[in-house]
């Protein structure tokens, strides 16, 4: 944290996970001349990236190539991935994980000493590295390790950006709260990176960690930049009952087996045959997220899933693959199956079911990071670069934070070295206007709303109306639920008044940006009438490229969002069928 | 009480109203399957919104809700509710830290030790990206890798008796990390890390009482970390007696 002279940088990166910490690197590396500051509502090394298991993808070995990257993700993408985007991705990817190989990860390595890769879900080839089934964990601290030997770089570590600051059309800072002393300042910055990561908890159920709440969304989408993509919700097909806790694709990538109540493999039911003993690349298991979901969901309703006390679940069977080779590359499963369900895959299988895992949409920005608003910029699952369409492949969104970091940081970087520093002086009335409103808003009131409720019915009204399956009548129903909770939020009711670590104030912030983005999901939902990757209308069963091959673009306007459209860029690969 | 219920005993502090901390009472349902964590969850949203703590991913990595219960330091995310019945659970911030408020602790300190055992890859020369990645056996890959799953929740240094009464002491997760980076067969930066580690604070302080490894919740053994350093200080002070000129490790 910076001195009483702080507060004032060349770069400003908001969050600190792997998108954030890559780009502040990035920035540190690109000119030693930048001031940079990284700030975080929690410190570095508990951003929601420590919790990605199964691994991330680049191509790295001579079977495989560029271009089969690149249409593995445009195919996962039902083809709604910017292609000029995937192919800058591919091609930067394999030097950013050799990056972070540098920068001492401890991948996985194969006896002669490279990097190991293993198959993952739609991809052709084994091409996903991997550090064991903790990858996002060893990323991230390999990250953040590495990101304090650049002591240029300081940090805000647990302050909440409440806005962004915007003078002349510029961005230049936020106002933030510290936690520790619960005061607002502005932080001023000729140049602003979202990094915030995603919204999973807009749902009740899902792989996110608590502080998925959207925030940088949020404040990109009230300073007047478009959500590009938002009704593409990812639902991981295998998380724990009752937690929502992640159980990696990697299980299935290992050769771990999806079974129905009579352990009957019965995703070969589903075009995804035949079953094999040893997995085969986009087959039976090791199909994408999006199609073995809603398998999952047709399962149920012919009533051949187990029934638990926390809904209907299957089995994920691991115990064909040995304690050896579980203890090798899949300990935290075993580790988690055990804390969590009381089961031990070796002995047992893991009962298993669809749960919210990934946002595919995000801040609308190019292919540098850049927004529609000058001097700010975006990246990893905050953002949406249009790498992952309407269904991202496993293991994309790892090597996407490393890819798109680095160039946000670059480009932010080169932006604040041509402009010259904001004036802080009007800045600091914004702030103590901004610290106003919060006391107006949240300290002073004696509502009659409390945060858990209406947290609790944004959650109910988002899985029922933007689930696996969608419909024109329940997603209506849940925007108008959407629109009654934001009225409803106004009479929010805080028992906490105090300065310090107030957590209430931060969960009424909090909730505030999820609203925003909940209704951003539900009315690009409503609006894309087709069905395409993780989008599925059971009133319009068919993707539909001569409506909707565009990307959705949510703009804020006082009575909800505005959806526009916006093309897709298709280089090489015209769209076709998909089928696995 | 009844069967469906159980207590917690949460220590609160306010700074600015409470003189100290002090204990409060909740009575929360009791779930065969909720942890610590879900009780806290619960008061938060259901009973008294003031409750102040830390906690993210609720799965054991995060490392962000290290508490004191019982007494022990535990990842409140872990600790299921049905191993302390009947209760009462007492719920207390982590043991020979500041408290910023009720179960919040401060953690500059270890912050500021991170930084200075350098924990990163320190070479005399670095590779360029385009030649590739740097080749490590599984075996190499074996000596360190135990040492480089701490998740940084602190629970090492509430266990450890020393750090309880020398602050300064560098502390087990730093010098865990520390020997992480040595061990590393990509690093070089042993002799730069090495006055950190050697200095009186540094492993030496350690009287092994082992605490930090029972306590720790990923397996990393960070008293294993001391005592090899210690030892392998040690050699090295002997090579310099033997071999004024220079033993190179």
């Amino acid at each position: 944290m910076p001195g009483e002279d702080g507060y004032q940088h060349d770069l400003l990166v908001i969050g600190g996970g792997g998108a954030g910490l890559r780009a502040a690197i990035a920035a540190a590396e690109e000119s030693n001349r930048l001031s940079i500051a990284v700030l975080s509502k929690v410190y570095p090394m508990r951003s929601h990236t420590v919790s990605a298991e199964g691994g991330t993808a680049a191509v790295m070995r001579d079977d495989d190539s560029l271009d089969t990257h690149a249409k593995d993700t445009i195919f996962g993408s039902d083809f709604l991935a910017d292609q000029d985007v995937v192919e800058t991705f591919v091609r930067e990817a394999p030097g950013e994980v050799i990056q972070l190989e540098h920068w001492g990860c401890p991948w996985s390595r194969d006896p002669d000493g490279r990097v190991s890769v293993r198959p993952f879900g739609g991809m052709t080839v084994n091409r996903t590295l991997y550090a064991a089934d903790k990858t996002g964990f060893h990323m991230l601290h390999s990250l953040f390790q590495t990101s304090l030997k650049y002591e240029k770089i300081v940090r805000y570590d647990e302050w909440f950006a409440t806005s962004l600051l915007i003078e002349d059309g510029t961005v230049c800072g936020v106002t933030a709260l510290n936690l520790h002393d619960g005061r607002m300042r502005p932080i001023v910055a000729k140049a602003v990176i979202m990094c915030t990561g995603g919204a999973g908890r807009i749902f009740p159920f899902t792989t996110n960690a608590a502080i998925k709440t959207g925030d940088g969304m949020a404040l990109a989408y009230r300073a007047g930049v478009p959500l590009k993509d938002m009704e593409f919700v990812q639902y991981h097909p295998t998380g724990l009952p009752g937690t929502g806790i992640l159980i990696t694709e990697a299980a299935r990538g290992e050769g771990g087996h999806l079974k129905n109540k009579d352990g009957y493999r019965y995703l070969q039911d589903y075009g995804l045959g035949p079953p094999t003993d040893t997995p085969v690349h986009r087959k039976m298991e090791l199909g994408p997220r999006d199609i073995l979901s809603r398998c999952h969901i047709q399962e149920h309703q012919k009533g051949r899933t187990f029934d638990g006390p926390y809904g209907h679940y299957v089995h994920l069977d691991l115990r064909h693959l040995g304690e050896k080779l579980i203890d090798k590359n899949l300990p935290f499963v075993r580790e988690l199956a055990r804390n969590y369900v009381g089961i031990d895959p070796v002995h047992e299988p893991i009962p298993v079911r669809p749960v919210v895992h990934y946002m595919m949409g995000g801040i609308s920005t190019d292919i540098t990071g850049k927004t529609s608003l000058d001097g700010l910029y975006a990246a990893g699952e905050a953002a949406c670069v249009s790498i992952n369409g309407a269904n991202r492949l496993g293991s994309n969104s790892l090597t996407e934070l490393l890819v798109f970091g680095a160039r946000a940081g670059r480009s932010a970087a080169r932006h604040a070295l041509e402009r010259a520093a904001p004036r802080s002086n009007p800045l600091a009335q914004l702030a103590s206007d901004e610290r106003r409103r919060l006391d107006q808003r949240f300290l002073r009131v004696d509502g009659r709303e409390k945060i858990a409720d209406i947290r609790e019915e944004m959650q109910k009204a988002m899985e029922s109306g933007c689930g696996i399956y969608r419909d024109r009548a329940t997603m209506e129903a849940t925007c108008q639920t959407l629109a009654k909770l934001r009225e409803r939020f106004a009479h929010i009711s805080l028992a906490d008044k105090d300065a310090v670590f107030n957590t209430e104030l931060i969960a009424a912030l909090e909730l505030e940006c999820t609203l925003e983005v909940a209704e951003t999901v539900a009315r690009s939902a409503l609006a894309r009438e087709e069905s395409r990757g993780s989008h599925t209308r059971t009133d319009f069963p068919k993707r539909d490229d001569a409506r909707f091959l565009k990307h959705s673009l949510a703009y804020r306007t006082p009575d909800g969002p505005r959806i526009e459209y916006l093309p897709v860029t298709i280089t090489r690969w015209p769209p076709e069928e998909r089928k696995y | 009480m009844s069967d469906a219920t159980i207590t917690l005993e949460v220590t609160r502090y306010r700074p600015g109203h409470d003189r100290e901390p002090h204990p409060q009472s909740f009575e929360v349902p009791f779930q065969k399957d909720w942890v610590v964590l879900d009780a806290l969850n619960h008061i938060k949203d259901r009973i008294d919104g003031t409750l102040s703590y830390r906690w993210s991913c609720r799965m054991g990595v995060c490392g962000s809700c290290g508490m004191m219960v019982n007494g022990v330091p535990k990842l409140t995310c872990a600790a299921f509710l049905r191993d302390y019945r009947p209760g009462p659970i007492r719920v207390e911030p982590l043991a020979n830290f500041p408290v910023i408020r009720d179960l919040v602790i401060a953690l500059d300190d270890f912050m500021e030790k991170l930084r200075r055992v350098k924990p990163w890859i320190i070479r005399a020369e670095e590779k360029p990206v385009s030649e590739g990645e740097y080749r490590q056996t599984p075996a190499q890959l074996e000596t360190y890798k135990q040492f480089s799953m701490c998740i940084n929740c602190m629970l090492c240094y509430a266990a450890c008796p020393v750090y309880g009464l020398a602050p300064a002491f560098v502390g087990p997760a730093a010098i865990a990390l520390a020997y992480r980076y040595n061990l590393d067969s990509r690093d070089e930066g042993y002799r730069l890390r090495e006055p950190v580690m050697s200095d009186a604070v540094g492993v030496w302080e350690c009287t092994f009482v082992g605490e930090c490894s029972v306590v720790c919740p990923k397996g990393v053994d960070p008293a294993a970390a001391i005592q090899r350093s210690k030892l392998a200080g040690a050699t090295d002070w002997l090579l310099s007696m033997v071999m004024p000129w220079g033993g190179r490790r």
